[in-house]
């Protein structure tokens, strides 16, 4: 690897002083300029949650308790989790129709090897169900970049095939239970008040020191940085949100394992696609696969890895659906799963283009379409209302992507 | 002074067709050497043959005065050969810095990028070919202009200690103001003792910035001009109709 050009000149030109820790006045600027090329961010997403949030306390006044939120938090955590390994996919622009029925074949494996006399340990039997999931994965990678054929067919072959899987693997008693505690206890687990707390504590610690550390880093650098107050803005939002979560749970059973379970998958997949060479050759392929082949980077090799993580995730969020259920029976990975699990991260503001999009973009999803679906229920509506709901959601957050797309067309982008 | 890159009686053909017939061409470090010629003269099959993509069938090429045989665009840019592609080969949806360092980025620790240190470097890349007309090294390419992403793609290209820096038509679709920028740059990059190779059909623009002046046509050199001694008029009857100054294959003398 060669060596960067050292230049000994100061730079003298206007781009350093423009860009470093720039005065409160000029960030408002550079964001308005941001939303009016249609560059929104989580913006749309946050009012529509609000937006919900009201609709339903106001025909419901069960909707905003502890209890239902607790609710909520369980109910979407494997939507949440498929949907992560379903970010990556979209970001290259490609599409996963087979992680419905890989969750449930991971969930199928898991179950069966944990039945009584025979039953593996726990770890065991995890460990094996996710590498099993995530071979899945590799073999429809290697199918759509080897063979060139279009991942909307592979993956859809592979919808057909693991359904059948699933079907044959639990015959016909129609149902796997779960005993296995640990196991159970993925998303029927709920910490104590005071454990509840140090988590809560630790995640500010965490989430505090490394955005200090990062932006008295970049200061010390003389890089460009946000102002301080902007900084200072952002820690306090998040203190204050995990503090308020942590607190409305504690109200009821107490927070969720399944919850910091998936703060943890979000922290870890948020810094491989942000921070890693991977993540940086994620989003380079989806914005010009040309481009990042003729960069060097093995375009392959990177796709591979991508639907590998899909096919994961998918496993992951199988096993906690699982969980949630105490057993897999013949319909686990059927009905809207696959649609919900890609309505997510869409609707949370990734681009069905590919290139643009973030991994919280599947937890805001999944809150909005969890929220929508739990308030109609607690509103006593029918499926069919439900489905309409989420529905016109998912065409509004498709509409906003195009729109934003246009506009970035419009600002000299293709 | 030696040529940095010199190639002697290089050919290439595809199937029955010649596409380089014993071709010279050289260039030195600080100059400024424009490859000219029609449409299927040939200048392109050269670029992509002297950074490896289709390698020459026979004839020489040296390195710093060493006979050398590059196998690939790796190859040519470990030895400090870049090229600038007409379609600058960006990905429009990552800011400048990830572009600049996108398949070479640097990694602090045993994964996490090294934005800090990205970012300094490609300021500094930039500044040293004042370049001044971005408004932040962190906005995505696809919000800048044309002559912006020409520059992004050429501080690319020489931010690695580059030698000869190879430009395929970079002025092409650029308007009046971004194509003086381009220039500049290009003037630049020869201050600074590259050796730049400029394919252009814009022939005004090549008597701006070019030193010397290498014809191609039909596969075979034409001749080698000095660009103070020579007129636009002479340059495009050589690319046209011009008779080769010497037979193809002897050696210079």
């Amino acid at each position: 690897m060669s060596e960067v050009n050292e230049t000994p000149s100061v730079p003298q030109n206007g781009l350093l002083e423009g860009t470093n820790a720039p005065s409160l006045g000029t960030y408002a600027k550079n964001y308005v300029r941001r939303m009016r090329s249609g560059d929104m961010g989580s913006l749309p997403i946050i009012l529509g949650i609000i937006v919900i949030a009201i609709i339903f306390q106001s025909q419901n006044e069960h909707y905003l308790t502890p209890r239902n939120f607790v609710n909520l938090i369980v109910q979407m955590a494997g939507i949440t989790t498929i949907a992560i390994g379903v970010v990556f996919v979209l970001l290259l622009g490609e599409i996963d129709l087979s992680v419905g029925y890989v969750s449930a074949v991971s969930a199928v494996f898991l179950a069966m090897r944990l039945r009584p006399p025979t039953g593996w340990p726990w770890t065991l039997a995890i460990i094996a169900a996710l590498l099993f999931a995530a071979a899945i994965g590799i073999i429809q990678g290697a199918f759509i970049t080897k063979a060139k054929l279009p991942s909307f067919i592979v993956t859809l072959a592979g919808l057909l095939v693991w359904n059948g899987v699933v079907l044959i693997l639990i015959g016909t008693g129609g149902t796997v239970i779960i005993q296995q505690p640990v196991v159970i206890g993925i998303a029927n687990y709920f910490l104590s008040p005071t454990v509840g707390w140090l988590v809560g504590i630790a995640a500010i610690l965490f989430f505090t020191i490394n955005h200090l550390r990062r932006w008295r880093m970049r200061q010390y650098r003389s890089v460009s940085s946000e102002p301080l107050l902007i900084v200072i803005l952002q820690i306090v939002t998040v203190v204050a949100l995990i503090l308020a979560v942590v607190y409305v749970a504690n109200q009821d059973r107490g927070v969720p394992f399944v919850g910091v379970l998936l703060l943890i998958l979000l922290v870890v997949f948020s810094y491989i696609a942000a921070r890693t060479r991977f993540g940086r050759y994620v989003y380079a392929i989806g914005g010009s696969e040309e481009s990042a082949r003729r960069a060097g980077i093995q375009v392959d090799r990177i796709k591979i890895l991508v639907f590998m993580v899909s096919s994961l995730m998918a496993g992951m969020g199988g096993i906690v659906l699982a969980s949630r259920l105490r057993s897999v029976d013949t319909a686990a990975g059927g009905g809207n799963l696959l649609l919900m699990s890609i309505a997510a991260p869409v609707i949370g503001g990734t681009s069905l283009f590919g290139g643009y999009g973030r991994v919280m973009s599947a937890l805001l999803g999944a809150l909005v379409i969890a929220s929508i679906e739990n308030g109609m229920g607690l509103l006593g509506l029918s499926a069919g209302a439900k489905f309409i709901i989420t529905g016109l959601v998912l065409l509004a957050a498709v509409l906003i992507d195009a729109i934003t797309r246009r506009g970035r067309e419009q600002f000299g982008i293709s | 002074m030696a040529p940095i890159l010199e190639l002697k009686g290089v050919s290439k053909s595809f199937g029955a067709v010649q596409a380089l017939q014993k071709v010279d061409f050289e260039v030195k470090s600080g100059e400024v050497m424009a490859l000219v010629g029609d449409n299927g003269a040939g200048k392109s099959t050269l670029i992509k043959s002297i950074v490896g993509i289709h390698p020459f069938d026979e004839g020489t090429v040296f390195f710093e005065g060493k006979k050398t045989t590059i196998h690939g665009p790796r190859e040519a840019a470990a030895l400090g050969i870049e090229v600038v592609y007409q379609d600058l080969a960006l990905a429009d949806n990552l800011d400048v810095v990830a572009n600049m360092f996108l398949g070479r980025e640097v990694v602090r620790g045993l994964w996490s990028l090294d934005e800090e240190n990205m970012e300094e470097a490609a300021i500094r890349t930039l500044d040293s070919l004042s370049v001044s007309t971005l408004r932040s090294v962190r906005q995505p390419v696809a919000s800048l202009s044309g002559g912006q992403r020409q520059a992004i793609a050429v501080a690319k290209a020489v931010m690695w200690n580059s030698k000869v820096v190879i430009l395929d038509e970079p002025t092409a679709a650029l308007g009046v103001a971004q194509t003086s920028q381009v220039l500049q740059l290009v003037k630049t990059l020869r201050d600074k003792g590259l050796a730049v190779v400029i394919i252009s059909h814009n022939l005004h623009d090549v008597f701006e910035v070019a030193d010397r002046i290498t014809v191609l046509r039909l596969g075979q050199c034409v001749t080698v001009f000095e660009a103070a001694e020579t007129t636009e008029q002479e340059v495009v009857y050589a690319i046209t109709a011009g008779k080769h100054s010497k037979v193809p294959g002897m050696v210079n003398s």
